[in-house]
């Protein structure tokens, strides 16, 4: 409580008009923190040029100092992180013109980076937003090749310059669909693997002489020996247990490589293995059909096996879709709730657990002095689906609400006959 | 005046199997034309509508008295503490205090809440059954545009394990559609969701037939990309309306041949069109719309088409534009089942708001929820819940009791079998939910499900799961 008394008197002496609007108050709320001092019932944050200067019970202040948001009660917690998107990337789906998030035809791999495609424009960042994601990571899909390219991670401002940070992660997939696109089994998706790990490995000794390696172009290993030499980690997209396994022996083979398992729908099969060996999954607790042979096992039931197990847990949305519909990631995570999972991991798996696995859980998914601030007001429990954002907050700037779907909403909030909606704007 | 063409067909069928009369609705009608073809004068040739006649039959069940819950009605009730008597398969009392009869099985529903059967009207579990292997790909013909021959009920595959989490989720009825690939697409059919062996014991007895029609992006895709009519949603209106006339031409030729066999002339039947058959049905009011059409301006110029041929849409599928035009909707008495918040994944879908379904509930429409998925189906009201939230949101007052209703009854209704269930009121099938809480919190599950008061799941014994036969011996057998 003294940080924060003192905090708000630093904030209050600020008698310079400049200054003091750089500071947020949120006040009277129920405060998700995710951290050691858990939930305060009634709480309040403080921002200060964009950042988290305390959390704490609520306060008194002076009113005209600085801009306060009143929680009315409702919930303040970190702003969402969706650990899995394509947003950015794709705006309808079937028309290819306003895709990028895969090249078929194209015969780079590794070197793909969909920093050149993301599009901070595309308006399902802002319903993103409207629905308290407020971080998110952007993926790229495969094409020619299982190794799908660099992806990276982005704010929802919809402003240039969202995405924060670029290659931050390489995608392959190593499931059903990239045997098929390696040439048709698993086999040739590992033997692929090794020997692209190994080209990079040798970048560039091994193309002083010529630009093929064994597997990938002399461009492309040059983009994936981050990945060998552990500065990026490795995203593998599988879902059946024998797969998980071979990833794990691969683990072991390259040790200084860093795994990530995405899809994962068979993964509490190795719930045991998988923490044993701290490899993070990124999952979807809305998944329990087998919708292939590499699922047969899925279950609602998985996420808490894999919370109890200790393995580190974040929840996607890849049974809804990745671009249109991140933004029900609380219900993906209410699921997991339902079905076993203690609250406060399924809240941390989409918050602070998927800023973790892509290394910036020291900046975003807690409310705690230095972190960003990513706040999110809601008028409810956030992972109830009747609950809804009544404010977000982005690096300390308070966000619009306002999307291209609450526009048509009020253009049509009354029937209007014939042509006269299209004055209404 | 049109024949009953299908009742009258049913009734046939039913009395030939039974060799009973008087048995059913339509059997005055079907006595009569026995009479006639027996005694041996003109044969008069009329098909059997329903020659793959329902075969469910209900689980058993005893007497179940559930007492002191929460009940929504499914038709904008909602009653605190009462109970529900269940006899015979059957709702036989609501009430409080009810007095439990001998024998009953009593359950506390203190805490619970009570729902009627979750009603999906637009499901193609069993058509496009999990696993989604090339060899299950039996929802779409797309060998050409019009294939109002094809029925959905012969491609279901009653193994498929959807329909064992549906269950668990407290579906109790589901009205399986082919695809959207063509502009007719055939005939949808709705299904008890019970285990069984073949489809005919899943088939809703007397449910009607539906028709699955399509509009805009998915007809002119397919076969546009192959270089062949419809290639636009001018073709798309040329071949509904083709096939149509044709439709007309076909049952003036049988009304023109009935009539003239009943007055005992001696005349040739037409020549039998299994494609005309259903769209006969269809203009014979026997046969119910189900179709697929996603923009606001083409669901208008449908029901134009419709008043031009005189049949009726029952339902647009999906009309994620139907907020545009809830006043149209209403003046036709067409109802839109729609999605909470899916779209974006083609340009027809890219005006999809959140509000739609309460939106359109507002204007004056009937409107309602569905899946068309395997995992959407599992959560209905939570995404009713979704919709209820977001109309609530812009100000529109809707009780969480009429909210029930887009799961519930008026699916029921958009079937033609809201006399039969989608509400719980007496005499109507003991399809029941009872819920761990509240049907509209995201942690809430469905305990308890009943299909014609028969306990089909129960969450707290594992005895009472339905494992299809594609999960005995996979990992993950009754996992669900």
């Amino acid at each position: 409580m003294k940080t924060l008394l003192l905090s708000l008197a630093a904030a209050a002496s600020l008698t310079v008009p400049a200054l003091a609007q750089d500071v947020l108050v949120i006040n009277n709320g129920r405060v998700v923190t995710n951290t050691d001092r858990g939930i305060i019932q009634s709480g309040t944050v403080v921002i200060r040029d964009g950042a988290i200067v305390s959390v704490g019970e609520p306060i008194e202040f002076e009113a005209e100092d600085v801009r306060v948001i009143d929680a009315q009660g409702g919930w303040i917690t970190p702003g969402l992180f969706h650990p899995h998107t394509e947003l950015g990337l794709i705006e309808v789906g079937a028309e290819g013109s306003t895709r990028d998030d895969a090249a078929s035809e194209s015969h780079f791999t590794a070197a793909i980076d969909v920093a050149d495609g993301f599009n901070p424009a595309g308006t399902h960042i802002d319903e993103a937003r409207s629905e308290g994601i407020t971080r998110f990571a952007v993926f790229p899909s495969t094409g020619s090749a299982i190794i799908a390219g660099r992806g990276g991670l982005a704010s929802s401002t919809g402003e240039p310059g969202s995405l924060f940070a670029t290659r931050r992660f390489m995608l392959i997939d190593l499931s059903d669909s990239g045997a098929s696109t390696a040439g048709g089994s698993r086999s040739a998706s590992w033997a692929f693997l090794r020997a692209a790990i190994e080209d990079a490995r040798f970048y560039p000794g091994r193309f002083m002489a010529h630009h093929e390696g064994d597997a990938i172009d002399r461009y492309d290993a040059a983009a994936l020996a981050p990945v060998v030499r552990g500065e990026i980690p490795l995203v593998m997209m599988m879902d059946r247990a024998s797969d998980i396994a071979r990833a794990l022996d691969f683990n072991a083979a390259y040790p200084t490589i860093r795994i990530i398992i995405a899809g994962a729908a068979e993964a509490h099969l190795m719930a045991e293995e998988l923490a044993e060996a701290d490899i993070p999954v990124i999952y979807d607790p809305m998944r329990n059909l087998p919708d292939s042979f590499d699922t047969l096992a899925s279950t609602n039931e998985g996420a808490s096996i894999l919370h109890d197990a200790g393995v580190r847990t974040a929840y996607t949305t890849v049974g809804s879709d990745l671009y249109f519909n991140p933004r029900l990631l609380t219900q993906h995570a209410g699921i997991a709730v339902a079905h076993g999972a203690e609250w406060s991991e399924a809240f941390r798996a989409i918050t602070l657990t998927p800023a973790q696995i892509f290394g910036v859980g020291d900046q975003y998914g807690a409310l705690a002095p230095g972190y960003a601030g990513d706040v999110v007001v809601w008028n409810g429990d956030p992972l109830e689906v009747m609950s809804a954002p009544t404010s977000v907050i982005i690096g300390g700037e308070i966000q619009s609400l306002e999307t291209r779907q609450t526009r048509l909403r009020d253009r049509y909030a009354e029937v209007v006959r014939e042509g006269g909606a299209a004055y209404r704007h | 005046m049109s024949i009953d063409f299908k009742t009258l067909g049913a009734s046939i069928a039913a009395l030939a199997a039974l060799g009973l009369a008087g048995c059913s609705s339509g059997a005055d009608d079907g006595g009569e034309t026995e009479e006639r073809g027996s005694s041996g004068e003109t044969e008069v040739v009329r098909y059997d509508a329903n020659p793959f006649p329902s075969t469910y039959t209900p689980f058993e069940s005893g007497v179940t008295l559930i007492q002191g819950a929460t009940v929504f009605d499914g038709v904008g009730g909602e009653f605190a503490n009462t109970d529900i008597l269940v006899e015979n398969g059957r709702i036989s009392a609501i009430g409080q205090g009810l007095e439990a009869p001998e024998g009953a099985t009593i359950i506390d529903g203190a805490g619970r809440y009570v729902t009627p059967g979750v009603i999906d009207i637009h499901s193609h579990l069993g058509v496009y059954p999990s696993p989604s292997v090339n060899a299950h790909n039996d929802g779409n013909e797309v060998t050409g545009p019009v294939t109002a021959e094809v029925w959905a009920e012969h491609g279901v595959w009653p193994q498929d394990p959807g329909f064992d989490t549906a269950l668990a989720a407290g579906v109790t009825t589901l009205h399986v559609l082919p695809g959207s690939a063509n502009l007719f697409g055939g005939r949808g059919v709705t299904l008890r969701n019970v285990p069984s062996r073949t489809v005919q014991g899943m088939k809703f007895p007397d449910a009607p037939y539906t028709l699955k029609m399509a509009c805009g992006e998915n007809p002119k895709r397919v076969y546009g990309g192959r270089g062949q009519a419809p290639g636009s949603r001018m073709g798309n209106f040329a071949g509904y309306r083709e096939a149509w006339q044709e439709a007309v031409e076909y049952r003036r030729a049988w009304n023109e041949y009935w009539e003239a066999a009943e007055a005992g002339e001696d005349v040739s039947p037409p020549r039998r069109n299994l494609e005309l058959d259903t769209l006969m049905g269809v203009l014979d009011g026997e046969i119910l719309v189900q179709m697929h059409c996603y923009r606001a301006d083409e669901m208008a110029q449908v029901m134009d088409m419709a008043d031009e041929f005189g049949y009726q849409v029952t339902t647009f599928h999906h009309a994620v534009e139907a907020y545009k035009i809830p006043d149209l909707l209403a003046d036709h008495g067409a109802c839109a089942a729609v999605w909470a918040d899916w779209g974006g994944f083609k340009m027809e879908a890219y005006d999809s708001i959140p509000e739609n379904l309460a939106l359109t509930d507002a204007g004056g429409a009937c409107a309602m929820i569905h899946s068309d998925s395997d995992l959407g189906i599992q959560r209905l009201n939570h995404e009713v819940a979704k919709a209820l939230s977001d109309g609530r949101a812009m100000g529109l007052e809707i009780s969480d009791a009429h909210a029930v209703s887009w799961f519930t009854s008026r699916p029921a209704q958009a079937l033609g079998i809201d006399d039969q269930t989608g509400s719980i009121e007496e005499g109507k099938r003991a399809d029941i939910v009872i819920w761990s809480g509240h049907p509209f919190s995201s942690y809430t599950l469905a305990d308890q499900v009943f299909i014609d008061g028969a306990l089909m799941f129960d969450r707290a014994d594992p005895e009472r799961r339905t494992i299809r036969d594609f999960m005995l011996g996979q990992p993950g057998e009754g996992d669900y």
